[in-house]
């Protein structure tokens, strides 16, 4: 029982991490420090990061949690843990 | 019918429906009072959040700071809504499974000390109170605008209507006057963002006008701004400066956001930890509807703006001062907006004049100084409607609009202090004992204790408005945010480590503020003066958040690596939030 929930433990946070580097990539990275890379893209009359900035990391956020509700859901029952 | 009977109508019937649901949803007992019974949708819920997290600040003022400065101002919106993935992964879910009320009641369990709980309680306090000064200002300036009553009078009405709400239903009361407040601001936000795009760009989705071409120029709408900006001496809009300072703002109001109490206890309602999970994520699709209009608002307002003021081009003639547009007039009267025609040649001149160059070419014209000489941000929203020329029931709904924006966050927050106050230290800390209806009733009073506070701070701000979300932000990353996290992330934490690193980014956070802004904020009792110069690596006040969180951090590592870790039950309690299973038991006890 206390192996199953470490290991369930352990694949969450496997997961958080995962997505809160694509999460910081988005927000930290192209919007802002990594934009000057970016700026040959260009994106309705200005360059991709602006674009992260004002619409792109809104977007790559949803998909985040919805990502992450969906497999974390699943992991439940895989690791039979979920709410009965 | 004139405007303002309009206006008294439609804000008229949106109070009435909020009241009508208040009675329809009043709160029988404490479960209810304080988390809805637990049975809220994480749909519902999700709508409820995004009521309760967006305030007068994100309808009526974002836009308008995002217009004026252009890039720079995305922080706003990235770091308002990516909280809300590290709310969805780091917190909501553990803190549903614990099942309780209020956040200081999972600090106190957590950390098996009492002297923690009221540490959070005093954290709680401090940030939910500065915040809801805010919103009910808000709420009276958007009544002393459209309903032309003093904006006293209006902060009374405020106050009474949520008053009627909030003491008779309390969190379910709340919870479903929300939902109602969502779509009464989402839909007021997005009419006049739709015919302003539709009349820009031939875009009805403003999301997508913004990155359009627009027919009458032929070119992308920002590449028309930009040009129109950079002719007039303005900063391009979508070049930035200072990234690293950008990075850090975004991260302050990020942490900030998910450290907030009044947010997170609305993931208390849901019945289940996977509703917690879903409904993080369908609170940001609400918030997304308008966030991701916003900055289209923004430069497509900046914009009209430009070509009212240019109608000819930069290089013809300004605009006349008897040209200028109805909604230019209108908006005048109410000082928000002036012009002044300082060369007297009839002409209203609109440039940076702090620009060499642009200096040269006014002397060459024959201008004397920019003439539009206040603009305030916060018009911007609130003009929407006059701009595109839409009907007068639009302008109504943008006065409800606005009304809901602040209304529904006041509620959210004085719920999250009237808990504080009626269950962390009535019943917790001075009388155990107490009955669950005796509970409910001091819940009640508690409640309209927090109100009548908040409407005396709102008629008597303390001369601090501009700063007090600033120091919301920057003390819910500094002290709530890491607390919370380690309580579920680490089992070795313990109370001394907790306690202490609590306090340390409190008194740290608020010593920095009060060092560049003023004992309590006070005028006058700074020790530095406000400017980059003073600010210690360089790091603005606003911008203290996250390292008021790593001092959090630290100071609790530190102390717990040399105190004794937390005893087998607390362990235990540790192991038993990080799994689903049992919400359901949790809730029936």
């Amino acid at each position: 029982m206390a192996e199953n929930n470490n290991a369930y433990w352990s694949a969450n946070i496997r997961l958080v991490t995962i997505c809160l580097v694509i999460w910081a990539l988005c927000s930290y990275g192209f919007a802002i420090l990594l934009r000057p890379m970016l700026s040959g893209i260009a994106v309705g009359g200005t360059d991709l990061g602006f674009w992260f900035a004002q619409q792109g990391s809104i977007l790559v956020f949803l998909a985040l949690i919805f990502f992450y509700a969906w497999r974390m859901n699943k992991l439940d029952k895989e690791f039979g843990v979920d709410e009965q | 019918m004139d405007q303002f009977t309009l206006n008294l109508l439609v804000v008229g019937a949106s109070f009435a429906l909020y009241i009508g649901i208040a009675i329809w949803a009043r709160a029988g007992t404490t479960s209810e009072f304080y988390a809805a019974g637990q049975g809220v949708n994480p749909v519902i819920n999700g709508m409820a959040t995004a009521a309760d997290w967006m305030s007068a600040a994100s309808f009526i003022s974002m836009a308008g700071l995002i217009a004026f400065v252009g890039y720079n101002n995305s922080t706003f919106l990235m770091g308002w809504t990516g909280g809300y993935v590290l709310m969805a992964m780091l917190l909501a879910p553990y803190l549903r499974k614990f099942g309780k009320y209020t956040v200081p009641e999972f600090v106190g369990d957590r950390y098996y000390s009492t002297s923690a709980r009221v540490v959070a309680v005093i954290c709680l306090l401090v940030i939910s109170i500065t915040y809801v000064i805010g919103q009910m200002t808000g709420a009276g300036v958007a009544f002393s605008r459209f309903l032309e009553v003093s904006s006293t009078q209006g902060l009374l009405i405020a106050s009474t209507v949520v008053f009627i709400y909030a003491v008779l239903g309390g969190m379910k009361g709340i919870t479903y006057t929300q939902v109602a407040q969502y779509i009464v601001l989402i839909v007021a936000y997005t009419i006049p963002a739709v015919f302003i795009s539709l009349q820009l760009t031939g875009n009805p989705i403003p999301g997508l006008g913004l990155f359009s071409t627009m027919p009458s120029t032929g070119e992308p709408l920002l590449v028309t701004l930009n040009g129109l900006l950079t002719d007039l001496g303005f900063n391009a809009y979508t070049t930035g400066s200072k990234p690293w300072l950008m990075a850090l703002f975004t991260l302050s109001l990020m942490i900030g956001t998910a450290g907030l109490p009044h947010v997170i206890i609305r993931f208390f309602t849901v019945p289940k930890v996977a509703d917690a999970r879903w409904s993080a994520g369908w609170a940001l699709v609400f918030i997304s509807l308008l966030y991701l209009t916003a900055p289209a608002v923004g430069a497509m307002a900046r914009l009209n703006i430009m070509t009212t003021m240019w109608p000819n081009g930069v290089e013809g003639e300004p605009v006349a001062q008897a040209d200028l547009p109805n909604w230019f007039q209108t908006w005048s009267a109410t000082g928000l907006l002036g012009v002044e025609d300082k060369n007297g040649d009839g002409l209203i001149q609109y440039y940076n004049e702090n620009s060499p160059a642009m200096q040269e070419m006014a002397a060459a014209r024959g201008w004397t100084g920019n003439e539009l000489v206040r603009f305030n941000q916060d018009i911007l929203v609130l003009a929407n409607p006059e701009i595109a020329q839409l009907p007068g029931w639009v302008i109504a709904l943008i006065a409800a609009g606005g009304l809901a924006a602040a209304l529904s966050t006041a509620a959210g927050l004085l719920l999250a202090i009237s808990s504080a106050i009626s269950h962390d230290l009535i019943k917790s800390v001075f009388n155990p004992n107490i009955s669950e209806k005796a509970e409910l009733f001091w819940a009640r009073v508690s409640m309209a204790f927090a109100i009548a506070l908040a409407t005396y701070l709102g008629i008597k701000p303390p001369g601090f408005a501009a700063q007090v979300v600033a120091l919301a932000f920057g003390l819910a990353a500094a002290t709530l945010f890491p607390t919370l996290m380690m309580g579920i992330f680490s089992k070795r934490m313990n109370a001394p480590g907790a306690t202490l690193g609590m306090v340390a980014g409190l008194v740290v956070t608020c010593a920095y503020l009060f060092t560049y802004l003023g004992f309590a904020f006070i005028p006058g009792t700074n020790l530095l003066a406000n400017n980059a110069d003073n600010w210690l690596f360089g790091i603005p006040p606003t911008h203290f958040g996250p390292i008021g969180a790593l001092i959090n951090f630290a100071v609790a590592y530190a102390v717990s690596s040399v105190t004794a870790p937390p005893p087998k039950h607390i362990q235990d309690l540790v192991e038993s939030v990080r799994i689903p299973r049992g919400a359901g038991a949790a809730l029936a006890k």
